[in-house]
């Protein structure tokens, strides 16, 4: 195999392909600004869908949240540091108006960012706050306020997915809600896989197969939920002819991860950004990343070779310890790629509490990188390390995005600051 | 749930209390020589040191030096239970070796102090000791091998209760708490006791009562007056490596100390031990300090203990004698002892504690002939000779076990649930009908503690939802009760993690998070 160097140039480098990556290379061809996008497989395949603005707030992260916009003035006055908090709310709603928007262009209905949280199946048969929803997934969450009669659908041989769960586990807020199990069409032996139901579903003989099936498994109930597994590529026109072909109204309920409605994201954005004119090197981790006061440049290779990416500035949106932004050994919390400071607790001792379930999280969530007002990672001496470096998404400090339901909310919202402070910078 | 406490009275001839490895083979003695028996524990089997241990099965080398006497008995013991139980015991030989710094007296002496011990113990060149363990120090220079092995006391615990379940009818009740006892002249007449699921009192009424509490045996015979149990309590701390580092036994040639000891088991190794006085039973855990501790002792050994992933740490404590009239003596023994009370004006009552997991049997049979003796039985101990039957729900602690089996079934139906150790659908469904101690509603932590379920990286943060799921979809569970069984199992594994979650831990544990709390929100489960 021969190696060519190859080399791509960019007035914005964005590091990470979770949602804050995503999110920054939207907002920046919405602006305008030449991308590109370099980022290793990370958590977008286990997310479920759903985005979150901001569902629970701390000390104990109990109730959960009805009106989000009034959820972050409570935060402002009470946790000034959390990165929602330094954002404008008009500038969080158009963030997830244009994030939600593009996703719809693109194929992938989502709800718009309305003014409170809407409640949303788990499979574990339990509710949770969120902001956002595919469209696949609304007609749960009507069904279910509107105390609708409703079969829960699953499968022989999904694992992890049970419907006699979620009935047992909500039958006293939802009486009119029922439960069976079906076998999936052409796969009635062993074990089977979300994503490989997805696709099969995106076959129309596989749909028809299934629509008879499901029409027996409903029936005099006119509204049905199944584990998130209706298409890959089109889930919502999937959806409409599932519908058409077995009269019911349909709903998907998330999965364990990998979860479809992740995958589809990920695809989806693989897919189209090259199209839009964004540079996408995806699967790829960046080796080494050198930031000089006129620009950066970002090292990293594949099976065919070194390849190098010059852009004027930088996002790094590259998460925690999950995806790889933050790293902790046995001595402490380090950010591998730039060395940079990371505020953290003073010793493992307090990484934990003792009870993993303690209602007020643990303090290593809100470990993480400090930035400056325009979202400038900050170096030793409190002062930003370049003019042209930002940072987007869970890597930043002083937020607990598991404990308050704010994931996508963190993600999306500090990744339209970020190219908001990079236009600023590029012009 | 919400049932009303019941009572409840059991009759029987022997209550054994404590379901360690002591109590269950005291059980399985006495079943032998045709006595029933009911063994309760507080929590569940191996709850206890039984389940806080290394799971070395002691040659005795370990021991020439501070107490031959010892040495000697784990030598015969750990001879008898190789020919009686080699299911849960893997012959994996082991090593000691001195590294630069060691005392070189120390290391020479070592050879000859085993010889009295009656152990057999090979000098080795340091080449060879590399050559048997690449991961040995280059910094070595004295080696020895020994016969340590190891045994895995979950197994080796199931199988003595469910033999003894099977021979007589003995039974076992988990999660049944000895509060009390009732005594008269010079007699137990009953001991009074909490189903701790149920919260509902139960009478046992006895012949005999036999304490094998553990490092609890003073508190039990506190119970009953007996003021001749004097503990002191060691705890010591370990942690469970990711991958199994080294075939053989691999023991540090000096003085007893931190991390000196690493002990493979199945697919991991186990790498030990701190020793800390304490006070209070109740509180005992891991901490960061010990961790730390036993990471940079054993680093000089083993080097790549200091970039190993760990996936649990777990402390146990060891039960020290003090000798009953002089409570200030520091002088304590290492071995067991066997009180019978006598002194203390109560016949039918009798503790075992002390002495260790390889000497378990022989602690068994000291106590059985007293309890054998005060019943007129006049049958002979039977357990040094008769192997240890194998019971098919009792298969599944054994690591690597699984897929083994899994395999030979090729049953595609069969799904694997627990993806880490292999464990399937079918091993689950078998432990919560028949494994000693199944019951109606057991919770994730019985099944595990039966099974390798959760044992493996990710510690049951997948296989937790999946088997709940499982046992959702067989109507185990009608309710919330599993989900609170989940979040609970969760809490539990979470006690072993707290303190080695760093590297792919971290990443390990905030899935496991955004999972369990993000997602599912069983940190917000409404249930008490
Ligand atoms: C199980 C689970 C369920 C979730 N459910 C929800 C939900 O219901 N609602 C919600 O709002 N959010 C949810 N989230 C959170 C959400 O998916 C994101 O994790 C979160 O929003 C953070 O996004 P991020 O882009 O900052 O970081 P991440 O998503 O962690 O992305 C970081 C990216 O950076 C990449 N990276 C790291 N280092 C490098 C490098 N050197 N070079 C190149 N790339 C690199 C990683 O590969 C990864 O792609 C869930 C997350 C998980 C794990
Ligand atoms: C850190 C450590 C490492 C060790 N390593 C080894 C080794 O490698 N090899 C070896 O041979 N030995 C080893 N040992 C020793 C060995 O583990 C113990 O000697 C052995 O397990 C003791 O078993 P037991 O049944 O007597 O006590 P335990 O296993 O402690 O059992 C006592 C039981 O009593 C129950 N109980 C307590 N109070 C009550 C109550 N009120 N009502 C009902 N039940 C109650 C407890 O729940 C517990 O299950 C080690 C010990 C420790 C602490």
């Amino acid at each position: 195999m021969i190696e060519e160097a190859r080399h791509f140039t960019a007035e914005l480098a964005v590091i990470g392909s979770g949602l804050a990556g995503f999110a920054a290379s939207i907002f920046a061809l919405n602006r305008n600004i030449k991308t590109a996008q370099i980022g290793n497989t990370g958590a977008i395949a286990y997310t479920t869908g759903y985005l979150d603005l901001l569902g629970s707030l701390a000390p104990d992260y109990a109730a959960s949240i009805e009106d989000p916009w009034q959820g972050l003035e409570l935060l402002r006055s009470s946790y000034p540091e959390h990165p929602l908090c330094r954002i404008p709310q008009t500038d969080i709603h158009t963030a997830f108006e244009q994030f939600t928007g593009f996703l719809g262009e693109c194929g992938i209905s989502y709800s718009s960012p309305g003014k409170t949280n809407a409640r949303v199946l788990t499979p574990a048969g339990t509710l949770k706050p969120t902001l956002c929803m595919p469209a696949t997934m609304q007609i749960g969450t009507t069904a279910f306020s509107r105390q609708e009669p409703c079969v829960i659908i699953d499968f022989k041989g999904l694992k992890g997915f049970s419907s006699s769960q979620i009935a047992a586990n909500l039958k006293d807020q939802w009486p009119e809600l029922r439960n069976t199990t079906i076998e999936f069409p052409d796969m009635s032996l062993g074990e089977i896989y979300p994503e490989v139901m997805a696709r099969a579903l995106e076959v129309p003989e596989t749909r028809e197969k299934l629509a008879k099936i499901l029409v027996g498994a409903a029936g005099e109930t006119k509204i049905i939920g199944l584990p998130a597994i209706l298409g890959m590529h089109s889930p919502d026109l999937v959806r409409k002819e599932m519908e058409q072909l077995t009269g019911l109204e349909i709903f998907e309920i998330p999965t364990m991860p990998p979860s479809v409605p992740g995958i589809r994201l990920r695809e989806m954005f693989e897919q189209l950004f090259p199209q839009k004119g964004i540079t996408l090197i995806p699967q790829q981790k960046v080796d080494k990343l050198k930031i000089e006061q006129d620009g950066a440049r970002l090292f990293l290779s594949d099976s065919f070779g070194p390849i190098t990416v010059d852009a004027k500035s930088v996002i790094l949106a590259t998460g925690r310890f999950l995806s790889g932004g933050l790293e902790a050994s046995i001595d402490g919390i380090t950010e591998p790629l730039l060395n940079l400071p990371v505020t953290q607790p003073g010793s493992r001792e307090e990484w934990y509490r003792e009870k993993y379930t303690d209602r007020r999280g643990h303090e290593i969530n809100k470990a993480g990188i400090e930035v400056d007002a325009s979202f400038r990672p900050l170096d030793n001496n409190g002062a930003p390390y370049s003019n042209n470096l930002f940072a987007a998404g869970v890597i930043l400090a002083h937020q607990d995005w598991i404990r308050g339901r704010c994931g996508a909310g963190v993600a999306i919202a500090t990744a339209y600051k970020a190219v908001e402070e990079v236009e600023k910078y590029l012009s | 749930m919400t049932e009303k406490p019941t009572e409840q009275t059991i009759e029987t001839e022997v209550l054994i209390i404590g379901g360690g490895v002591t109590g269950a083979g005291i059980m399985r003695d006495l079943s032998l020589r045709g006595i029933q028996t009911l063994l309760i524990d507080k929590k569940d089997l191996c709850a206890g040191a039984s389940g806080g241990n290394h799971g070395l099965l002691h040659s005795g080398s370990r021991y020439v030096f501070s107490d031959l006497h010892s040495a000697i008995e784990c030598r015969r013991e750990s001879t008898i239970l190789k020919h009686i139980a080699p299911q849960c015991i893997e012959e994996t030989g082991g090593l000691f070796v001195a590294v630069a710094g060691d005392d070189p007296e120390f290391a020479e002496n070592f050879g000859s102090k085993c010889e009295p011990a009656g152990i057999e113990c090979t000098p080795i060149s340091t080449s060879k000791a590399r050559e048997l363990e690449p991961l040995l120090s280059d910094r070595l220079f004295k080696a020895y091998r020994v016969p340590d092995a190891t045994v895995d006391p979950f197994h080796l615990a199931l199988l003595n209760v469910a033999h003894a379940e099977m021979v007589n009818g003995s039974s076992f009740r988990p999660h049944t708490e000895i509060l009390s006892f009732i005594c008269k002249n010079g007699k137990i007449e009953a001991a009074i006791c909490r189903d701790n699921r149920t919260q509902s009192t139960i009478t046992v009424r006895a012949g005999q009562y036999v304490n094998a509490g553990g490092a609890w045996a003073m508190d039990i015979a506190h119970m009953a007056n007996c003021k001749d149990v004097n503990l002191l309590y060691s705890k010591g701390t370990l942690l469970v490596s990711h991958d199994r580092l080294t075939t053989h036994v691999v023991n540090r040639l000096r003085p007893p100390g931190d991390g000196d000891i690493l002990v493979p088991g199945g697919t991991v190794s186990v790498l030990g031990t701190t020793s800390l006085r304490v006070d209070d039973l109740t509180t005992v855990k891991p901490t960061v300090a010990e961790i730390d501790i036993n990471v940079r002792e054993g680093t000089a050994m083993i080097p790549a203990l200091a970039t190993a992933r760990y996936i649990r740490a777990f402390s146990g404590v060891r039960p020290l004698l003090q000798s009953a009239d002089n409570a200030d003596d520091r002088e304590v023994t290492r071995g067991f002892a066997l009180l019978d009370h006598s002194s203390q004006n109560l016949s039918n009552f009798c503790t075992i504690t002390g002495g260790k997991l390889t000497t378990y049997r022989l602690m068994a049979e000291k106590t059985s002939d007293l309890i054998a003796e005060r019943m007129h039985n006049s049958k002979p101990c039977q357990t040094h000779t008769t192997s240890l039957p194998d019971e098919e729900s009792c298969r599944w602690t054994e690591p690597g076990a699984s897929p083994k089996y899994w395999y030979r079934a090729n049953d595609p139906e069969d799904m694997i649930l627990c993806e880490c150790e292999m464990v399937p659908q079918s091993a689950i469904d078998e432990i919560i009908t028949d494994a000693p101690g199944a019951e109606d509603e057991m919770n994730l932590e019985a099944i595990a503690l039966r099974s390798r379920a959760g044992k493996g990286p990710c510690q049951g943060s997948f296989c937790g939802i999946r088997i709940t799921s499982h046992l959702y979809d067989r109507g185990h569970y009608h309710d919330k009760t599993g989900l609170i069984h989940m979040r609970d199992f969760f809490n539990e594994r979470f006690k072993g993690m707290r303190t080695i979650i760093w590297g792919q831990q971290a990443a390990q544990m905030e899935l496991a998070e955004a999972l369990h709390c993000g997602l599912l929100g069983l940190n917000n489960l409404e249930d008490d």
